[in-house]
């Protein structure tokens, strides 16, 4: 299975999301805060695009990525999701490592709180403790039943919180 | 915030840059000042009018998954056209299938949305009712029929209380609407003043229906109450029937009862009754307010609209097929 960077970065959020993205129920669409930082992404550091940068492999896509520091880029629109982003960009070294590229970083950027954070890969620590999610992504996403709703505070700005949480409460 | 369009005039649309551009036409041919319709504004088209396309913009309104629904002169609904599927998902097709074709799930799923369609014509009645109208025999006749829907067995026999139901539930039209007639539904044509603002109310209503339904990932061609038929989205057609009463039936009531249309906007031939152009517009200009009215959703505890509301009942659905809870009908609740 290919395992995408949203589903790792889902993976750290909230299973059933994960669950319900990955057979292909998704809510994404109906966002203004997804739109928005989709927004962000595109519309800052707009000169990088131009030197065609972007990177796919193994069904990830990395947004930029510099071959000649070996740092991969990712930018985010706010820090509230992140150990998400951090295993995110983890997971791009972890994939690039597989590729053969060794020795590579990754960088978060939160353009609009004018931050980056470093994120460093140590193979030795990391492979097995990626592996270890990959498995268990593996046998959550090939369940037959979707994981049950989380209730929790970040579920109300999330772009499925219409999907899980409607119900006629009271009956006639 | 994305809209609605309604196009009564007859003319071309056409693609220019990243936008749409609306040229009226009149009946000499002679071009008007055209009218520039930004994509992003664009939620759908309703075409009323004669209009001359090219696959340019239906390849630019298919990018963007706008949908564009067409109506005939006598203002019936002809088609749409409907953007390639977005949000294709294989496990809500298979699991959708499944619960129509096994006879023990799709029953519950067609009772439920009855069910629905029926709490909400009373609850339209029993608003009436209060206000001085006699509408004790309509109310228990639905009761009971209503009472009755746990024993039927197969979908015909549904259909067959669904029939009974809106029979009576018509009936009481003429004890609310003041002014004019209705004797009855009659449709294909409509026959009079009522029954032809019922039509063109459920067909903006079905379209309506539609348009949330494309945008989930629900199959718009497997119904559960109504069979699922060749050449119809009969899905639209099983969530229409839960919110007609609540969208059409009160608006109906409240245009004509506040004189909004008039005798001067139906248009009479032979053995038809219709909206004229002025009485269409006017409709679909309360309609759209109406669908962005919000009310406050009790399970999820904040405003929605009546639109949204629709999309929330797809959502239900689609956890109701997958197993992720059971459906329960939108039922009016003030």
């Amino acid at each position: 299975m290919q395992v995408t960077a949203t589903i790792i970065a889902y993976f750290h959020t909230c299973l059933r999301k994960m669950y319900l993205h990955h057979h292909g129920i998704r809510m994404e669409h109906t966002s203004d805060v997804v739109y928005e930082g989709k927004l962000i992404g595109e519309s800052t550091y707009e000169d990088r695009a131009a030197k065609n940068t972007q990177l796919e492999l193994d069904g990830i896509k990395i947004d930029y990525y510099d071959a000649k520091t070996k740092t991969v880029h990712e930018t985010k629109k706010s820090d509230k999701m992140e150990h998400a982003h951090e295993a995110q960009v983890l997971y791009y070294l972890y994939v690039l490592q597989r590729n053969g590229i060794e020795g590579a970083s990754g960088i978060i950027e939160y353009p609009t709180l004018r931050q980056r954070k470093h994120i460093d890969f140590d193979p030795e620590r990391d492979v097995p403790i990626i592996e270890g999610w990959l498995q268990e992504i593996e046998q959550i996403l090939e369940q037959e039943q979707c994981p049950p709703v989380i209730n929790k505070s970040i579920c109300k700005s999330c772009s499925y919180y219409d999907y899980c949480y409607v119900a006629e409460e009271i009956e006639n | 915030m994305k809209k609605p369009y309604y196009l009564f005039n007859p003319g071309r649309l056409s693609r220019k840059d990243n936008t749409l551009k609306f040229t009226p036409v009149d009946e000499a041919g002679n071009e008007g000042q055209p009218r520039h319709l930004p994509i992003e504004s664009v939620e759908e088209l309703y075409v009323f009018g004669a209009l001359d396309v090219n696959s340019a913009v239906l390849n630019f309104l298919g990018q963007e998954s706008i949908c564009v629904h067409f109506f005939n002169y006598y203002e019936h609904y002809t088609g749409s056209f409907m953007p390639r599927d977005y949000l294709l998902a294989g496990k809500v097709q298979i699991a959708q299938t499944r619960a129509y074709t096994e006879a023990k799930r799709r029953m519950p799923i067609a009772r439920s949305l009855l069910d629905g369609a029926a709490a909400n014509m009373l609850r339209v009645l029993r608003y009436y009712g209060y206000r001085e109208r006699d509408l004790g025999l309509p109310i228990a006749a639905i009761e009971d029929l209503r009472q009755r829907l746990p024993d039927a067995k197969t979908s015909s026999e549904l259909m067959g209380i669904e029939g009974n139901i809106r029979q009576n539930y018509y009936q009481a039209f003429d004890e609310i609407i003041l002014d004019y007639d209705m004797g009855g539904r009659s449709k294909r044509p409509p026959k009079n003043e009522v029954n032809a603002m019922i039509s063109y109310g459920n067909m903006l209503c079905y379209t309506q229906c539609l348009k949330q339904i494309y945008h989930t990932q629900l199959n718009p061609t497997i119904s559960f109450l109504h069979e699922p038929g060749y050449r119809r989205y009969s899905l639209a057609l099983d969530l229409a029937e839960i919110f007609k009463p609540v969208l059409v039936d009160r608006l109906v009531f409240s245009l004509l009862n506040k004189k909004i249309i008039q005798a001067n906007d139906f248009r009479w031939e032979l053995n038809k009754c219709l909206l004229k152009e002025s009485g269409a517009r006017n409709f679909a200009k309360y309609w759209d307010e109406r669908m962005n009215e919000t009310i406050q959703h009790r399970s999820l505890n904040k405003k929605v609209s009546y639109k949204h509301l629709i999309r929330l009942e797809c959502y239900k659905l689609t956890k109701h097929v997958l197993n992720d809870g059971e459906y329960k009908p939108f039922k009016m609740w003030w």
